[in-house]
């Protein structure tokens, strides 16, 4: 008997070591790629690591960023939300529209109207049982021609004064877009790893069944974590606006699949129960560099972007399948 | 009384689940719930966890009715259950499912994580369980997995605390760290429902043992006046086996020497994690073997292993006389061996496809030519198949969806026939089938045997066992225990060394099994 206990420890004390080295390439991977990945590019185009081209390269992905903040949270949970690219651009034509009532009327009502198609979606999947591809990929039909119902192609913000500030701006030399992402992540990951929704969304995903049975609101959790994705599209989708003074009904086309992407780039489990906000800010980062990077080449047209980040996330998935063999394990 | 119900009933649809059920848990007690499969103890658990409602009866609890509408509030009441399969979250760390949902928190929000392992490890050792909280769940064994289960319910204020088939996929180890946390939880005043199929562990651990069969408390007593064979017998009925065995005399003769060709199947120590050990028979050709065991006694598994659908630790298997050097399905069909899976709808039936595609999926290669199925040959196929078994469909192209359950089995059956096999194993082949359609089942497993294949079966009914079968090899805990030929017999004489074998006397009285 004793000799079967130190067997099963010994084996146990195997899986592990083996769970933590899993768990450490599932979760530091992505920024372990996104710095070797900076170097290089350093190397070959010195102006590439200018402190100038990294803040142009990270405003650039705020709003991806702040897409996939929830887009992250939803995926953890075992679901997806393709309603966020949609809702970034109705967010900059709402934002347009609320401008001249000030900068907070101009924040807020993105932010409102995302959290309302949160609520909807959330809604839909939690009480109808639907989908949450269907919800929210008619969601993303549905927010497309409102947008362009409300604002034709562009509207432009004659007079963007502080809402513009607010994206333009910077603070002791860094650009406020950067510091809102850096800000917003470090806030979702406290909320990720140290409260108690935080732990109800890991379980949901992890195991939805038992995280029931274990007494998880199972229902609330998850419709508020719809209402934190379509709220974050809405804020991304101000803060583009007052970027660009302008809505625009085709801005965030395509952001939707691209922060699941980043999630699934940055080792969120495309199936729940597991993921980083670190990972995922890699994730977002790392788009963000291939993009500038066949910028910089300059003679590559914009498809090659796309088959870059295509690599990039096929790689990601192989990656994330390997790990999961070893997890069963 | 801790906890009482009086008279519970319970439909659902047309079937009556239980039937007047009065049971009753006192504090500091271990009471055993025991029953073959749809005996309704599942049904008893979920009554009194509040998954389900009563349609009548009472649940009472220190004395007080009591109406629980779900889990929630059937544990804040404190009357919860650890299942079989564990309801905890696999990519979290031990202490995070320990307190999911009632975490420790600094200012009111956030998570004070240092205080949570600490306290997770004041729980853990109260317990005797020596384990790291911040270890993932996922990589402890399945035991300790089930123990930080009821650690966690009892730590939430529990009393009455509901273990279903706590140890049917333990290690010994883990078995024993069991035993010591429930002697920890009588100690502390808890009552205990143990629902379990072991029947050693059951005369170990508990004070009173009560039987459901078919819905209704057929006994309940102290374990100490409720010997083994009697509840084995209480467990399965002793209705006699009312249909004669006429095909056995018939193979009597047959018993010719074990040269290699006679053996269809021979199996050598084979062993799959603990759920089945060091297991040996033979089958010889024309020859049907049953497998017989109580729930529980790994038979599913047995023939898993043997089918190399679970990678063996050890043993080999051959058919025909030849080895099957890797053990994996493709490789044990192309040797002549073929398996038919107790579960029809998840591991047989294609729904969406026809009769005919579902007969001839196994087969594709020898129908087509050039990659293209021949439709003339795969008619041909199906059409000497339907008629042999005798199989009932509007024709080839019928969904097999239209199909009764038997008629829908004898095409599995077909299925595995096409790969022309030297052995056949049919797990449970009647399950689900109406009794008309089991007889006509029986035909045909009769004839295979009669064409010169050998057979292993085994059933949920013990009777039908005992009745298809040449010779029974009985099964307990994953071991062989015993063997008989069932010419003239009957399951009584079965019940008896099921009941031995369990006694852990292990007489295998009527020569090896093998």
């Amino acid at each position: 008997m004793s000799a079967a206990v130190t067997e099963a420890g010994a084996a146990e004390a195997r899986a592990e070591s083996r769970a933590r080295i899993v768990g450490l390439i599932q979760s530091r991977g992505a920024i372990a790629v996104l710095v070797v990945a900076a170097l290089a590019a350093g190397l070959v185009f010195p102006d590439f690591l200018h402190p100038g081209n990294l803040g142009d390269i990270v405003t650039a992905a705020s709003f991806l960023g702040l897409v996939a903040i929830g887009q992250t949270f939803v995926v953890i949970l075992g679901g997806f939300d393709l309603s966020v690219g949609s809702m970034v651009g109705l967010g900059t034509v709402l934002a347009a529209y609320a401008a001249p009532y000030g900068v907070l009327a101009a924040l807020l009502l993105p932010m409102l109207v995302g959290l309302l198609v949160g609520l909807i979606d959330g809604l839909l999947i939690v009480r109808a049982r639907m989908a949450p591809f269907i919800v929210t990929l008619a969601a993303l039909l549905a927010l497309k021609g409102l947008a362009v119902l409300l604002a034709g192609e562009s509207l432009v913000i004659a007079d963007p004064g502080l809402f513009g500030r607010l994206a333009n701006g910077s603070w002791l030399g860094i650009g406020n877009l950067v510091v809102i992402l850096l800000l917003a992540y470090a806030l979702a990951a406290l909320l990720l790893n140290r409260t108690r929704y935080g732990a109800a969304v890991f379980a949901i995903g992890g195991n939805e069944e038992a995280a029931r049975m274990l007494g998880v609101r199972v229902e609330r959790v998850k419709i508020a974590t719809y209402c934190l994705s379509g709220t974050l599209a809405g804020l991304a989708g101000a803060l583009l606006a007052a970027h660009l003074s302008s809505g625009l009904s085709s801005a965030g086309t395509g952001y939707e699949l691209q922060s699941i992407a980043a999630a699934v780039i940055g080792g969120v489990l495309l199936t729940g129960g597991v993921g980083t906000m670190l990972g995922a800010l890699s994730g977002v980062l790392l788009l963000g560099v291939i993009e500038n990077v066949i910028n910089q080449i300059g003679s590559l047209s914009a498809a090659y972007q796309g088959l870059a980040s295509g690599a990039f996330l096929l790689l990601a998935v192989i990656v994330q399948s390997g790990l999961t063999r070893q997890r069963a394990a | 009384m801790l906890l009482e119900t009086r008279g519970l009933v319970k439909t659902f649809g047309p079937v009556r689940a239980l039937r007047d059920v009065s049971f009753d848990l006192q504090a500091g007690e271990v009471h055993g719930l025991m029953g073959e499969n749809g005996a309704g103890k599942s049904t008893l658990i979920k009554l009194l966890t509040g998954l389900n409602r009563p349609d009548g009866g009472s649940i009472l609890l220190d004395g007080r009715p009591v109406s629980f509408d779900s889990p929630r509030a059937a544990q804040a009441a404190g009357v919860a259950a650890v299942y079989q399969e564990i309801n905890l979250i696999p990519e979290r760390s031990v202490a995070d499912n320990l307190f999911l949902g009632r975490e420790p928190r600094r200012f009111g929000v956030l998570v004070d994580r240092a205080r949570m392992v600490e306290e997770a490890r004041a729980l853990l050792r109260r317990y005797r369980l020596e384990i790291d909280p911040r270890r993932t769940l996922r990589t402890l064994g399945l035991g300790l997995q089930q123990l930080i289960s009821i650690a966690r319910v009892v730590s939430l204020g529990a009393r009455a605390v509901i273990l279903d088939e706590p140890t049917s996929a333990l290690s010994g180890a883990e078995v024993e760290l069991l035993y010591g946390v429930v002697e920890q939880l009588r100690r502390d005043g808890i009552g205990l429902i143990y629902v379990s199929h072991r029947l050693s562990e059951c005369y170990r651990l508990c004070d009173r043992l009560t039987v459901l069969r078919d819905g209704a408390v057929v006994a309940s007593e102290p374990t100490a006046s409720l010997p083994r064979a009697r509840l084995v017998a209480a467990m399965l009925g002793r209705e006699q086996v009312a249909a004669q065995k006429d095909h056995a005399a018939a193979h009597g003769a047959q018993d010719g020497p074990d040269t290699e060709a006679a053996v269809a199947l021979a199996v050598e120590d084979l062993s799959w994690r603990h759920r089945v050990r060091n297991v040996s028979l033979q089958v010889r050709r024309g020859e049907i073997v049953g497998l017989a065991g109580l729930l529980g006694s790994g038979r599913t598994e047995t023939f898993k292993t043997i089918y190399g659908a679970e990678k063996p630790d050890g043993g080999t298997v051959s058919v025909a006389g030849r080895r099957i050097a890797s053990p994996r399905p493709s490789e044990s069909i192309r040797r002549g061996l073929a398996f038919l899976s107790e579960d029809r709808r998840s591991e047989g039936v294609f729904a969406q496809l026809s009769v005919a595609e579902n007969l001839t999926a196994a087969v594709l290669p020898r129908i087509s030519r050039f990659g293209v199925i021949s439709r003339r040959r795969r008619d041909d196929m199906v059409r000497r198949y339907v008629q042999s078994l005798g199989v009932k469909a509007a024709g080839p192209d019928a969904p097999i969806t239209s199909l009764s359950g038997g008629n829908q089995q004898k095409v599995l059956i077909a299925r595995a026939l096409c790969t022309e096999p030297d052995m056949v194993m049919l797990d449970d082949p009647t399950r689900g089938i109406d009794v008309g359609a089991k007889a006509e089942v029986h035909r045909v497993v009769r004839g295979l045997a009669a064409e010169g294949l050998g057979v292993l079966v085994t059933s949920s009914e013990l009777e039908e066992v005992v009745e298809l079968s040449d010779r029974l090899v009985v099964l307990d805990e994953g071991r062989v225990t015993g063997g008989l030929d069932t010419a003239g017999r009957d399951s009584d004489d079965v019940l008896a060394i099921l009941a031995g074998g369990a006694a852990g006397t292990n007489a295998p009285a009527h020569g090896a099994a093998s």
